[in-house]
Order: C-alpha cells, then structure tokens, then sequence
C-alpha cells in the first residue's frame, strides 16, 4: 500500500519492546498521521520473543504489516534477527545495537530509545515531538536517560546511503 | 498537531473509556489474555471494577447489578465463557433491567491460551444480540451502542472481540454528549427473574420474541453497511477481517457486518444480488458463512485451511483470489521460559527427577512442560489437574497412581480447583493423592493480577484475605503442607517423596512471591504504610 510507513520493533521480553513500539506510535500520532499499531504479547514476560507493529500514513488500515513489508526492521537483540527477517521488504532498513555505540548507552535498559533515535533519522517527525511522548512515557531520571540514549542513537547511526524510499512526508 | 479529542487506545481501553463514560456502575471479569486490560484501564481512570474468582461469579454479579437497575461490564476471555455458560444462557431467559454487556475476548491464532474457539457461537446458542469491533473506534462505539441495546430490550449482550482488536492501538474520538445513566433502582420481578419451569416457558417465547425484533433492527442499524464499488466481486466481512479487507482489496464491493447476531439476511441477500459474485471472509469458524448459506443465498466462502489461525491482509488476499496457504516458512522465534530463581524451577526439577506423572494446569508453571524439565503430562483447562489427576489414580495401576501429582496455581485453584479437592476429599482414590499449589501470591501468566488469595482488589488496595490453607483444611484435607522451594535445599523432594509414599491425601502449598511480582508487592506494601501512617495521624 502506498502512503504508508511500516516498522517492525522486535526483541525478547522485557527489553522494552512494546514501550518502543508505544513511543513511535504516539510520536506518528503526535505528527498528525493516521497510526495503528499492534503487537503479540502473550507471555512476554518470560523473555520469549515479542515483536511490536507500528504503521503510520495517511490512512491506515489493518493494524498488521502484511509479510515482505515492513520499511523498517528494528530488532533489540541480536538473535531475533532471525525471525523476524522475512518481514522486512527488498531494499527495506534493518536497525540492530550494532549501530550504537554501546559504551556510551546510559544503562541496558535504554537499547530501545537508542535504536529509535537512529531511525528518527529516517521520518519526518521532529525530535521535540519525540521528546514530548517520551517525557509522558518515561519519569524524571529515566526520561532523562531515555533522551540521552536517543540522541546518541541518533548520532551514531552512520548515515549511509539506502535504498529505502521515504514515503511518508506527505500528510 | 492532534486535536484534544483524539486519543491512541487499544481496543480494550476503548472499552474502557466507553465504559467510564456510559457511567458503568461496576466492571467485574477475571484475567485473561486479550481481556483483561479492559477492567485495568476502567479502574486507571476512575471506574469501579473488581476481579471475580472466575468468570461464571464475574456474571452472576454483573447480572444482579443489571437486575439492580444499573450498568454492568463484565469481561473475559474467550474459555471464561465457558465457564460462565451456565449463566449466560439463563440471563438471556431473565432478560437484564440496567444494561449488561458481557466482552468475550477471543484468540485466533492462539497467541496465549488453550484454544481458538470462536465465541461468535455463544451468542447464536444462548440468544444474545452481539456485535464485533473491528478497531478501537468500534470498540468504543460499540460498547455505547451495546448498552444501549441492551436497555431497550432488557437483554445481555455479547461484545465479541479478538486478540487483534483488543491490543491494538488505533485513533478513538470519543464522543461528547454521552451521559451517564442513574440506575433506575429496584424493581421486583419474580415472574420474569425465577426460571422455575413455568415461568421459563414464557421466558423462552419472550428471548425468542426480542431476537425476532432484533433481527429487524439488524436491517436497519448503522453497524451493518455496504461499501459499493466495483461489483464484480462482493466481500462480506466482520470484526478485524474488515480491516485485512479494505487493505487488500481496496476497490471491492464489501458489506460490512458489526452486529453480527441476529444477521440482517434481507440486506445481506441484497448485497448479493447487486454484485456478479460474492465471498465471505471471516477469521475462525465459518460463522457468517454457514449462517449465510443456511439462509438459502449463494456465497462463496474460505478454504478449510484458513479456519486455523489470525488472518492478515496476504491471507485475506489469498482467500479471495482463492490460493492456497504461502508456503513461507517462518521461522521459530524464542519460546519463553520460567525466569531464573523462579520457585517453580525447584518444583519441577523435582517432579521430573522423582519420575512423577504431573497432571497440570494453565498459568506461568505450565512452562514446566518445555524442556530441561518435561515434567507435565496433562494440561487442558484451568482447574482441571485436580480432576484429571484423581481419575488418573483412580485407573492406573497401584505403581504408576502412586506417581500421580495434580500440580495448580493459587489463582487457579481459587478459579476452579476448590471442587477439585472437594472431590478429592469425597472420593479418594486408593492410593491417596497429592496436589501441589504453587502459591506466588499472584496471577503472573496474565500480568500480575491479584486474586482472592492476595488480600488485595483489582486497583491493589487492601481487602478481605481467603487464606487458602485455612480453606484446604475446612474441606477437609488432613495433610497439609506449607513450604518455600529453595535452591540448595533438599527439604521439597523429602516431604514431597514422604507424601507420594503414605497413599494418603495431601496438598503442599509451594509459597514463595514471583520475583516479577515481588517488587510491585513491596511497592503496595508501602503504600498501604504510608497510608496507615496518615490515617493514625489523623485520629
Ligand atoms: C477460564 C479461563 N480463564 C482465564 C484464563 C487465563 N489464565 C490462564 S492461567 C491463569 C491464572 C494463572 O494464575 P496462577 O494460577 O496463579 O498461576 P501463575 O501464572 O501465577 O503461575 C489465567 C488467568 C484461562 N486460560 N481460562
Ligand atoms: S513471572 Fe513469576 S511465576 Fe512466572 S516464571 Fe517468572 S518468577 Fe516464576
């Protein structure tokens, strides 16, 4: 479907997942578009593998990114790669903790705003956007972490050329 | 930017929202994945809502706020309909006086429970009006519409959801005029409310004389509308099929159905006849489709294969160009496991080195049955290890039913194990019979809900405590047994050896706090501290 951007955020449970999928969702609808977003939740405390559908444009409908897909693949642990690959469409962006430096990460837990700082890169929604959701989503000390960890997501994604067509800037 | 109306729900929250507007004077339900955040979100902002010790109690309290004269939410997921069955099908022969909207949550695709059945059934058989939701706004909207409903014709109505609808978030405009209903107080009523024979004879004309209007009202009712664009091929569809649809076929005919129980045939037969051809899709059992067809009006409907499991819009589209199933494989992802440090770690391990046949039950321990310890036989409903595991000591041969152990958990037994050890204590077998309640003080298989067991209401505030070995001992068990399973320690395998040795009846309540739940305890604990300290200083 045309208009729409698909991102697929993947990881085992209690990795912040589905926080991550809430705070692009939230972002997307903070920018104004139509957003849906979904996720399989099942017994994801156990640290079995989660994965969380964001899909934002000007109308979206089923709330699903169908297989082959998905623009972005954001994963937050290296082996669920693996499973989640084939979601991903031909020429679409794989995100991994490989693009962060993550010495500079201030604290483990914030892997999941990190990668989103690197894929704020690619949309057109603006960074106070992002900090307004995160500021509702995250408390005082962990917000301001949280902040941290996204910018230097942001910075160190090393902005090479992709072959991703940005589709969503237009409203 | 957005504007101050819109909001970001998930379904259930939108159920919710709906709930707190109509001015719902309580939500009942007990756990289960995709429901239970309904009751969660209902109580966050403001509504009373309380969790039963299972479903069929959730009911039957609903029931008599409705009877009451105010409104009632009562949620669940798909197999606590079942279990509140009973009720069900008798509230649609009482009738309600406030509004009563009962949310089955179902799970296509089995994302977490121990089935995929398809609700939509309860409604044809119990005689109860049902819509079905296919995103948040629906689900908001419905919810409204259900209540409405349900007032005007005094009758219970099912509010038919599916894991999709119910966790995903999409936009909800609320709407700005509603206002919340004062119950309309007592009114006596045997005549309609006792179902002695004779007065359920009428009761039974009287449900089948309001399904009767209700079929009329499907006709007309703005929840059921068709779509025409290119009339080539026509699509019926409910629930989140609707959704899949649009995206898949965008320039198709679709008439779309979100009261779903009595069907409006007449609109249905005209849909068919302005399109050259039509199919049905649908998720899960082929509902629409035998209903449809019953009705004598030629639709086509799906391929056995996509019965089992979610749709999505590649299914859809496969379904309607009428291929088989995508050969994709894909590939497994990482099963979860019980945490490190969890008791029941200990508690299998040595269930499995003792060589006992372990008859289960649903929670976070049903993980027992994955290796390293494959230390479960038998698992099918909540409640069942009891039962299952006194038929299996009461068949097998004197060895092998002295390795019987029915192993439960604290918001299980509370749910339906109680009648198992009344059971238990009424027909013994033979050889005795051990029953283990794994007590971590907390429902962890659906996110750390409270239960009877813990003292605490569904918003953790404190309440009333059923002690559960207080209850194990007046049903009438003499060996009863409280420890805490810890690593190092060989205290569990001997007490557990000694009881499956004494071919008597014994139940070993494992007590230790799941570690997920462990620091939200010390949290309430605390709060419930500070709240104890204002109070003193206030006297
Ligand atoms: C009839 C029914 N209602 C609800 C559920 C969902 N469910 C499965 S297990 C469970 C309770 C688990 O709690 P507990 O027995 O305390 O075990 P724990 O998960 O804490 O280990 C619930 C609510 C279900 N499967 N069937
Ligand atoms: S969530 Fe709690 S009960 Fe479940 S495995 Fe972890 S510690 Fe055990």
């Amino acid at each position: 479907m045309t208009g729409i951007t698909n991102v697929l955020i993947a990881g085992l449970g209690g990795q912040g997942v589905l926080t991550a999928s809430d705070l692009l969702a939230f972002s997307a609808f903070e920018f104004g578009f139509d957003v849906k977003k979904s996720e399989i939740k099942g017994m994801s405390q156990r640290g079995g593998s989660v994965s969380s559908d964001v899909r934002f444009g000007k109308k979206v409908w089923s709330p699903m990114i169908p297989p082959c897909e998905a623009d972005y693949l954001v994963v937050l642990e290296p082996t669920q790669i693996e499973p989640n690959l084939f979601m991903l469409k031909e020429g679409g962006l794989l995100i991994t903790p490989k693009e962060i430096d993550l010495n500079k990460l201030p604290g483990k837990q914030t892997i999941n705003s990190a990668l989103l700082g690197a894929l704020s890169l690619f949309l057109p929604i603006p960074v106070e956007i992002w900090f307004k959701v995160m500021s509702k989503i995250f408390l005082n000390e962990k917000f301001e972490k949280n902040k941290v960890a996204f910018l230097l997501g942001c910075d160190s994604f090393v902005k090479k050329p992709v072959n991703v067509s940005i589709q969503n800037n237009q409203l | 930017m957005v504007d101050e109306e819109k909001l970001l729900l998930t379904g259930d929250e939108a159920v919710g929202l709906a709930a707190k507007h109509l001015g719902v004077a309580l939500g009942t339900g007990y756990p289960g994945t995709p429901s239970t955040e309904i009751l969660e979100y209902f109580s966050e902002i403001g509504g009373k809502a309380q969790w039963s010790p299972n479903e069929k109690v959730a009911l039957e309290v609903g029931i008599g706020v409705a009877f009451a004269g105010a409104r009632a939410l009562v949620t669940m997921k798909h197999v606590g309909l079942n279990v509140a069955s009973d009720s069900l099908f008798a509230s649609a022969y009482t009738g309600v006086y406030g509004g009563l909207v009962i949310v089955s949550a179902d799970d296509p695709g089995l994302a977490s429970s121990q089935n995929e059945q398809d609700n939509r059934r309860y409604a044809v058989s119990a005689g109860v009006p049902m819509f079905e939701p296919s995103d948040s706004q629906e689900a908001y909207d419905f919810t409204i519409a259900a209540f409405e409903l349900s007032e005007k014709w005094q009758i219970p109505v099912l509010l038919r959801m599916t894991m999709r609808v119910c966790h995903s978030r999409t936009i909800v405009i609320p709407k700005k005029d509603l206002t919340s209903k004062n119950p309309l107080g007592y009114v006596k009523d045997a005549q309609t409310r006792v179902l002695i024979p004779a007065y359920a004879r009428f009761a039974h004309r009287r449900l089948r004389k309001k399904l009767g209007e209700l079929k009329e009202w499907s006709e007309d009712c703005p929840f059921n509308f068709s779509i025409f664009k290119d009339k080539s091929l026509g699509i019926i569809t409910s629930g989140i099929s609707f959704v899949h649809t649009c995206e898949a076929e965008p320039d198709t005919s679709v008439l779309k159905l979100g009261f779903t129980y009595p069907l409006p045939i007449k609109k249905i037969a005209e849909f068919v006849n302005q399109v050259e051809h039509c199919i049905v899709v649908e998720e899960g059992d082929p509902y629409l489709y035998e209903s449809i067809r019953a009705s004598g009006i030629n639709v086509d409907g799906k391929d056995e294969s996509y019965r089992f499991g979610e749709l999505n819009v590649e299914r859809v589209r496969n379904i309607i160009q009428k291929k088989p199933e995508s050969e994709r494989k894909i590939p497994p992802g990482k099963p979860p496991q019980l945490c490190d440090g969890c008791q029941y770690r200990i508690v299998y391990d040595t269930l499995s080195r003792l060589g006992c046949i372990v008859s289960g039950d649903i929670g976070c321990y049903t993980l027992g049955v994955l290796p390293p310890f494959n230390a479960m036989d038998t698992c099918l409903c909540m409640g069942a290890s009891i039962g299952v595991g006194l038929g299996l000591r009461h068949s097998l041969s004197e060895e092998k039913a002295r390795k019987v152990v029915s192993v439960i958990g604290d918001s299980t037994f509370i749910h339906s194990g109680i009648t198992g050890l009344v059971e238990m204590v009424y027909n013994p077998p033979p050889t005795g019979h051990v029953v283990i309640i794994l007590d971590n003080q907390t429902t962890a298989m659906t996110g750390l809900q409270e239960h009877p067991g813990t003292g605490r209401k569904l918003n953790h505030e404190p309440t009333n405590r059923v002690v559960i070995e207080d209850l194990v001992k007046a049903i009438g068990v003499k060996n009863l047994h409280i420890v805490e399973p810890r690593l190092g320690s060989d205290s569990f395998e001997k007490l557990l050896n000694e009881s499956l040795n004494k071919e008597e009846l014994t139940v070993i309540i494992a007590r230790r706090p799941c570690l997920l739940a462990s620091k939200k305890l010390k949290k309430y604990q605390r709060c419930e501290d500070v709240k104890k300290e204002v109070n003193r200083e206030k006297k």
